[in-house]
């Protein structure tokens, strides 16, 4: 970019921000995670299954993933249309993926599972939600970088801001991976 | 991509960034130096950034000591009325004797205010932003808009948490560590109602704040240190602030963790931590949960916590012991190994703070052997400040001062955290004034002592001024003195039993004996806040009536903030920015006073293999 670029930056600071970030959301997690085998060390642990519907909402954010990792590149290609088709794709699976877990909530509910049943049933309410906030807030990273993508006066082509609101996406994906795994092991 | 190019997506350009617009010849003056919210409110410029933590902790610090001084006078005239009381603090001291729930949610907010809100973000927020671009050779933060959001974050954290102090309710006093049941609960008594709610949204924001700062200060040190400038080149106060981020960024998560359960407790009639539980003659339909887990999620925080609070202080004291003795600092890398060794240990150490909550013995003795480990790096640093300063040629400087001062209060501090990290003598000197005693000196007086030192050092580095030397003294010695006459005491009557947090010991007949000693903590207590005032004064007075400083580098230092100009606008340096040959201890050097990081070696110190 300039002379400073002569510099030995490897990476670039906003993407090292962000792996720090996502080891510190991991860390909320493991709090979450390692509470909730303390608890179930406890006497008078209910068991359960959970919804059926969280397998498919799985199977979106995978897809949404690869959306993502297809938007990348378009991007890289300079193949805006597709890139703005694609990234407007992994928003509408986000919401999806949103939606099948709220209807999993209210299938758990349905069947008597409340969020102020036993400390087992909370735990998924309070763990899902927390999960889900972290999907939406990347939604609302792809909306702004939806609008960017619209601009006329302003044109960036730098591929850091997607690069980074891709890694994130995995990262959350990677991470209901882990909790759906979880969640479903350490019953 | 760089330090200029960040600074460029910013939108923020300044000194060294004119070389590029002399080609397109605009002049960007007014756009960016213009406009006051851009300067000073919202602005991107971390040494901006670093003041407005600063002066936010100095209100918080005055708010949080003052509330020591009312519940001190409690403790010290259990029987005397001050109708003054009345007039400030309304019902909540009728008849000018602080009630008992005022009494509770004073406790309860000093300890938040100081340990979060002044020694938290008001000390490492205040320097990291300060030094980390400046001791590393960047131009700011490596994100200075995350900067920018890390401080307004804690600003609103602050202000819910000041609204919580005038709710019709109070604010919350179940400790500063709001244990459930009691926090869980808003019919157990006023102070768990609304101000409870405040309190978790306030600290909520305040995580938020502490994780956006950290993340910027780490990647910042990792990734945009200038040319020349290696891992081991970098001053000991930056190690200190990378390793504070480091606990702060794996620590905080887990307690907002912790935090949310305590919500949901709250207002959505989940079990995570209440069970078999009582109010006011009628059973909980609560059943299930474990108190205990919070503590464990709190404390999983809670302990390294405190390292977060006093690593910062070590990195400064190091450097300005260094850089007043004329001596290089001893043990450079078993400096940065015990800081290392430090930051592991606090994650293993929590269960420490629970060895009365029925933790299994066997499970203790795991707790008790790594929290007596950590006495080891203590020991190698105290042991390489002494050798730093030994034989040195000392200059008294007030920040010089401070920095001894935080090593004797770290020692003397320091010794009875070896008592107390025993879970069998812990049995006995648990919730008593023994563990009052051992955390403010060892944290709170040292903290706020390497606060002080950073402050009076590089107030000129701020504000181009010089603090007031006299009153620097007298704060000092009145500091000091008045520290040790008001928590020495104090472990005699844990020693005794004498319980913390009670309202009143004078119908108790085993602490009858203490009523004098507390007396005289009291008077103590009301002289040393008052000496802090004198330190607000000589702050806010100097910022605008100070002796100016002619020389950009005041202390003779070899590190890089001294490089730059006396008042160094967004962008640190206005030229290209300086390269770095030389680790940052060069002093009484072949001769030589001092040897700036900036000077290339010599063939002579080549050929020796230098640092």
């Amino acid at each position: 970019m300039d002379a400073m670029s002569l510099q030995r930056n490897k990476i670039h600071p906003h993407k090292y921000s962000l792996w720090i970030a996502m080891g510190s959301i991991t860390m909320m997690f493991i709090g979450f995670t390692s509470a909730y085998v303390v608890k179930r060390a406890q006497a008078n642990w209910f068991t359960f299954n959970l919804p059926i519907i969280f397998w498919i909402s799985t199977a979106i954010i995978l897809t949404s993933s690869a959306t993502i990792q297809m938007a990348v590149k378009q991007f890289r290609n300079r193949n805006m249309q597709r890139y703005k088709q694609l990234i407007t794709l992994t928003a509408i699976l986000g919401v999806a993926f949103a939606l099948c877990q709220w209807v999993g909530f209210q299938q758990m509910n349905d069947s008597g599972l409340r969020l102020n049943g036993p400390a087992s049933v909370s735990f998924i309410y309070v763990i899902v939600s927390v999960h889900l906030l972290h999907v939406l807030g990347g939604v609302v990273a792809l909306l702004i970088m939806f609008g960017k993508a619209f601009r006329t006066r302003v044109r960036s082509y730098s591929s850091v801001p997607i690069e980074v609101a891709a890694t994130y996406w995995h990262f959350v994906d990677g991470l209901w991976i882990y909790l759906l795994i979880f969640l479903s092991v350490a019953r | 991509m760089s330090n200029e190019a960040t600074l460029h997506s910013q939108e923020v350009i300044h000194g060294a960034a004119h070389a590029h617009d002399h080609g397109h010849g605009h002049d960007d003056h007014e756009h960016h130096e213009g406009g006051f919210i851009s300067k000073y409110v919202f602005s991107l410029d971390h040494k901006t950034i670093a003041k407005q933590f600063l002066i936010t902790g100095i209100i918080w610090a005055i708010i949080g000591a003052f509330f020591s001084v009312l519940f001190r006078l409690q403790l010290g005239f259990p029987d005397a009325t001050f109708p003054w009381l009345e007039s400030i603090l309304g019902h909540w001291a009728k008849g000018g004797r602080i009630t008992p729930e005022a009494y509770y949610a004073l406790v309860t907010m000093h300890g938040t205010i100081l340990v979060f809100f002044v020694l938290t973000a008001g000390l490492s927020g205040t320097f990291s932003n300060l030094l980390i671009p400046l001791q590393v050779g960047a131009r700011d933060m490596a994100s200075p808009l995350m900067n920018c959001m890390s401080y307004w974050a804690f600003f609103l954290a602050s202000v819910v948490m000041m609204a919580s102090l005038f709710v019709q309710t109070g604010p919350a006093s179940g400790g500063w560590t709001s244990y459930p049941p009691l926090s869980a609960l808003g019919d157990a008594s006023i102070g768990s109602k609304v101000g409870m709610d405040l309190w978790l949204a306030s600290m909520a924001l305040f995580v938020v704040s502490q994780l956006l700062g950290g993340l910027n200060y780490i990647s910042t040190i990792l990734n945009m240190r200038t040319k020349g400038m290696n891992m081991t080149k970098m001053p000991l106060t930056i190690w200190s602030f990378f390793f504070t981020a480091v606990l702060g960024v794996l620590s905080f998560p887990v307690l907002l963790s912790g935090f949310i359960l305590l919500l949901f407790d709250r207002h959505a009639g989940t079990s995570f931590y209440l069970s078999d539980l009582f109010v006011a003659g009628k059973a909980l339909s609560n059943e299930g949960g474990s108190a205990i887990l919070y503590q464990h999620l709190f404390w999983f925080l809670g302990h390294p916590e405190v390292y977060i609070i006093i690593l910062p202080a070590m990195g400064m004291v190091s450097e300005i012991l260094a850089v007043n003795s004329r001596k290089p600092i001893f043990g450079y890398l078993a400096m940065v190994g015990s800081m290392f060794a430090i930051v592991i240990l606090a994650f293993l150490v929590w269960a420490h703070h629970m060895f009365v909550t029925g933790l299994n013995p066997f499970l203790g003795a795991f707790f008790v052997l790594l929290t007596l480990l950590i006495a080891v790096p203590s020991a190698i640093k105290v042991f390489n400040w002494i050798t730093t300063i030994w034989r040195g040629n000392l200059r008294f400087t007030p920040g010089m001062l401070f920095s001894i001062g935080f090593v004797s209060t770290f020692i003397s501090g320091g010794l009875t955290g070896i008592w107390l990290g025993n879970s069998s003598i812990d049995i006995h000197l648990h919730d008593t004034y023994f563990v009052i005693a051992h955390f403010h000196i060892v944290m709170g007086v040292s903290a706020f002592f390497g606060t002080f030192a950073g402050v009076y050092h590089w107030f000129p580095k701020m504000f181009g001024r010089y603090l007031n030397n006299t009153l620097a003294y007298i704060h000092f010695w009145a500091t000091l003195i008045g520290a040790y006459l008001i928590f020495w005491p104090m472990h005699y009557e844990g020693i005794a039993g004498m319980p913390r947090r009670y309202y009143d010991y004078t119908s108790w007949e085993s602490f009858k004996q203490f009523a004098d000693l507390n007396h005289f903590i009291s008077i103590v207590v009301i002289a040393v806040f008052a000496a802090q005032l004198l330190f607000v004064f000589n702050f806010f007075y100097s910022i605008f009536k100070g002796r100016k400083v002619t020389t950009t580098n005041p202390w003779n230092s070899t590190t890089l903030e001294w490089t730059t100009p006396i008042n160094p606008g967004h962008g640190n340096w206005p030229g290209e920015i300086p390269e770095v040959y030389r680790w940052p201890y060069d002093y009484s050097k072949n001769g030589k006073d001092f040897v700036p990081q900036t000077v290339p070696l010599s063939p002579d110190e080549e050929k020796e293999g230098h640092h």
